[in-house]
């Protein structure tokens, strides 16, 4: 079997759900955010739990009161939820950005927008960190 | 219908196999998973394939009687016997091995007579790794070969397994483009592999876009082409299809080495794919599978198949289309001079060993099947005798030719079924709970219900352990009763097991290669007798 | 270890007003503080914090960071350029230690 042995985690502490609804709550000012707008992609299996490429957009004008001011990334899975915020600003011209983060093991990767207006918007994805694999 | 028809109420001939009444304008013609199988050979397909969530019970999830039930076909009938397992050893000695790249050249030489130069002939993959002399030559023997053959593009998988720098090397010398629009420089983010090209052919503007294996990083050895990043990447697949519609597009073909389920649910989701030309789970399908308006073609593997797919494109859309699923009878159609001098030539360095014989067979030996097949019993009882181990592991790989009873197991046969850059078979500790991770592990990338998170493949094979699976359950769940079959005992989370297998992804694995081992293994038991495996219990 | 080393991506020249795509990486091992080393004790946290780019002394898009992110970060993102003039990246270590980049670009 194609599995990576070292691949099998460890045992720390991971995060709760409840921290991450926490962290949601803290950047949302409590709102309960909506899907749609904003759009996670990650790939559905991770190549690499070590560096896994994300990407986030929202659909937006970048301008006047249609701003997108913040996007934060969480990982509910990990050790600790924080994974990183985005600022963006006019001269972005187009709310997205790409980068690559760590995973521990299987979980839902988290993005929540906050928009100038106050508005938030929220996407997820599973990405499954897999120690097997064999081929056809 | 007309499958049946042709094989049971006419004589096997060449000319019944290959008379075709062409249709329309323009004619694809599809190899995929040759596995670097030269000459014909022995090819079981499987017993069982089982699919889960919205796919159970649906092509290519049937195997057996069912399958020739659900195309009609009679038992016993040569089509039987290309396409099912049913009575797989006495129907292989009445009608003969498949494949043979110079009986394929035959069939793509008439075709090309006929078709003129209305015609693309599309490689699916997985072609340049499977063999002995594809193993000692680098590929080399598969890709001379095939450009004798004059493939339009290919997509890949196993390629990669001889590294990024080998790749890069071939792919520079190929007189045809490699795609694969979903290769990723893993450095800067940007395609590393050209998307897709565009083919004028009768007239039509074809768009033939690659993809290849998705999990390639996963599945193989990342280490060997760490600057390159995979995955399905939908999204870029859509925005190359709207762009090869835009630049003019009348017909859009995925060459895809997905696998077929992965295939099935993309082109429920990505609309403007007119074709997908399936490859990677090794199917062979009698007809084409339709989702939406898109056809998905299943051309089988080792080359026991060619499929022959006669479109009818007018006015910018695919209007009709006529379709075969050639059996490759190698004892029917005749061997073309050309491709036969070829193919003598690449391996008459290395004949001598290929006949070398090792022992013989009492057993039929295969290794489709989701669970076992014979050739991984024979493999996991070598690497318990000769590594001393309590329980050996050997991949669920669909690659790998069928040795029948009574016959010499040879070096080809032996390299055939193991052949493969990273072959060290390393012998290891694990925990009761390490071994249950990576049976569930590999269970859940072959039984998801999503198929975005499946990777072919079959379920890893085992050897002095049995083992209980639901494949319906959730992932931590379908894996049960593990025991230890030296001592009945069940297997504990908390012990320590000695486990052998090979195949490893990880860099720098110790051991002997494997078929060192199986060949030691071989020159002590020169007669090989299995017993029907019983290790796997399935509960669903 | 070695002096983090950025390399930057941009198109060196634009149109006005419009949206170009900057990658940007930096060699650094981003020390989570989650590992312990070969004693057992834990390995101190040194990861880069913060990145920022700005055009002409005006933010851009800037990102705080978490010892989730992967070591050599990677940061893609647009920007939209009415005129010529210099984008300056910076990524603020842990240990106070500030790695800068610049580079221009001609609007035609
Ligand atoms: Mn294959
Ligand atoms: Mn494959």
């Amino acid at each position: 079997v194609a599995f990576a042995a070292a691949g099998l985690p460890g045992r720390p502490a991971w995060a709760t759900p409840e921290e991450t609804e926490k962290r949601i709550a803290e950047f949302t000012g409590g709102k309960t955010p909506e899907t749609g707008r904003l759009t996670l992609t990650a790939p559905e299996i991770a190549e690499n739990g070590n560096t896994v490429p994300i990407s986030i957009e929202v659909e937006s004008a970048m301008e006047g009161d249609d701003v997108v001011e913040q996007v934060m990334i969480l990982a509910e899975g990990n050790p600790n939820p924080d994974v990183a915020i985005f600022n963006f600003s006019e001269a972005s011209g187009i709310a997205a950005a790409t980068t690559r983060m760590r995973l521990a093991r299987t979980q839902n990767v988290i993005a929540v927008a906050k928009m100038k207006d106050g508005s938030t918007f929220i996407d997820k994805k599973e990405v499954k960190v897999t120690i097997g694999g064999c081929g056809g | 219908g007309r499958w049946s028809q042709a094989a049971a109420q006419q004589a096997l001939t060449e000319d019944t196999l290959l008379d075709f009444q062409a249709h329309g304008n323009v004619t694809l013609v599809h190899l995929t998973d040759i596995h670097a199988q030269l000459r014909p050979v022995y090819f079981r397909e499987p017993s069982e394939n089982i699919g889960v969530g919205a796919v159970a019970g649906l092509p290519p999830h049937v195997t057996g009687a069912d399958f020739l039930k659900l195309y009609d076909i009679a038992p016993g009938s040569p089509h039987s016997y290309a396409l099912t397992s049913e009575d797989f050893s006495a129907l292989a000695r009445t009608y003969g091995r498949m494949g043979g790249l110079d009986r394929i050249a035959t069939i793509v030489k008439r075709i090309r007579a006929e078709r003129g130069d209305n015609m693309l002939l599309l490689d699916g993959g997985d072609t340049w790794q499977g063999s002995y002399t594809a193993l000692k030559t680098n590929g080399q023997d598969m890709v001379e070969a095939m450009n004798a053959l004059a493939p339009d593009a290919m997509t890949g998988h196993w390629e990669f397994t001889y590294g990024a720098e080998r790749v890069t090397e071939i792919i520079e010398s190929l007189p045809f483009p490699f795609l694969g629009g979903n290769i990723y420089d893993a450095e800067w983010n940007e395609p590393a592999f050209e998307a897709y090209k565009m083919f004028e052919r009768g007239g039509v503007n074809i768009a033939v876009l690659g993809q290849a294996f998705p999990y390639t990083p996963i599945a193989n050895p990342r280490w060997m082409f760490p600057n390159w990043s995979f995955g399905i990447r939908e999204e870029d697949i859509a925005a190359n299809v709207a762009a090869a519609r835009a630049a003019g597009a009348d017909l859009v073909v995925l060459l895809s080495h997905n696998g077929f389920d992965v295939d099935r649910a993309l082109a429920s989701r990505v609309s403007g794919i007119d074709i997908i030309l399936t490859g990677h789970t090794h199917d062979a399908l009698p007809e084409p599978v339709k989702v939406g308006s898109t056809l998905l073609i299943a051309s089988g593997s080792h080359g026991k198949f060619v499929t022959r797919l006669d479109l009818d494109v007018r006015d910018g859309a695919l209007k009709g289309f006529r379709h075969r699923l050639i059996p490759v009878f190698s004892d029917v159609i005749s061997a073309d001079a050309e491709m036969d001098a070829l193919v003598t030539r690449l391996r008459a360095p290395f004949e001598d060993e290929l006949k070398r014989e090792l022992a013989t067979t009492e057993t039929l030996l295969y290794r489709r099947g989701n669970f076992n097949g014979t050739f991984d019993d024979l493999i996991c009882q070598a690497l318990i005798d000769v590594r001393e181990a309590d329980i050996a592991l050997s991949p669920g790989f669909r690659w790998g030719t069928s040795v029948l009873p009574g016959e010499t197991i040879t070096v080809e046969d032996l390299h055939n079924a193991c052949a493969m850059t990273y072959p060290a078979a390393y012998r290891s500790t694990m925990s009761g709970e390490t071994i249950h991770a990576i049976l569930e592990d590999v269970a859940d990338n072959l039984f998801n219900t999503d198929p975005y998170y499946q990777q072919g493949g079959d379920m890893v094979r085992v050897g002095g352990m049995a083992y209980t699976i639901d494949p319906g359950a959730t992932m931590g769940n379908r894996i049960t009763d593990m025991t230890l079959v030296k001592t009945g005992e069940a297997i504990e989370p908390g012990r320590d097991y000695i486990v052998a297998g090979w195949a490893s992804v990880n860099e720098a694995t110790e051991g002997p290669p494997i078929w060192q081992v199986v060949e030691d293994y071989l020159a002590r038991n020169p007669v090989v007798r299995l017993e029907e495996n019983r290790l796997v219990t399935l509960k669903s | 270890m070695a002096t983090p080393k950025p390399r930057v991506k941009l198109p060196k020249t634009a149109s006005a007003g419009e949206i170009i795509t900057i990658k940007t990486l930096i060699s650094h091992q981003m020390e989570s503080g989650q590992r312990k080393d070969k004693n057992g004790d834990p390995i101190p946290r040194q990861i880069i914090n913060k990145f920022s780019c700005e055009f002409n002394g005006k933010p851009v898009f800037s990102c705080d960071i978490d010892p989730a992110i992967s070591a050599n970060p990677y940061f893609e993102f647009s920007a939209k350029v009415a005129e010529s003039g210099t984008f300056k990246f910076s990524w603020v270590d842990d240990d106070g230690s500030v790695y800068e980049h610049e580079a221009g670009i001609e609007v035609k």
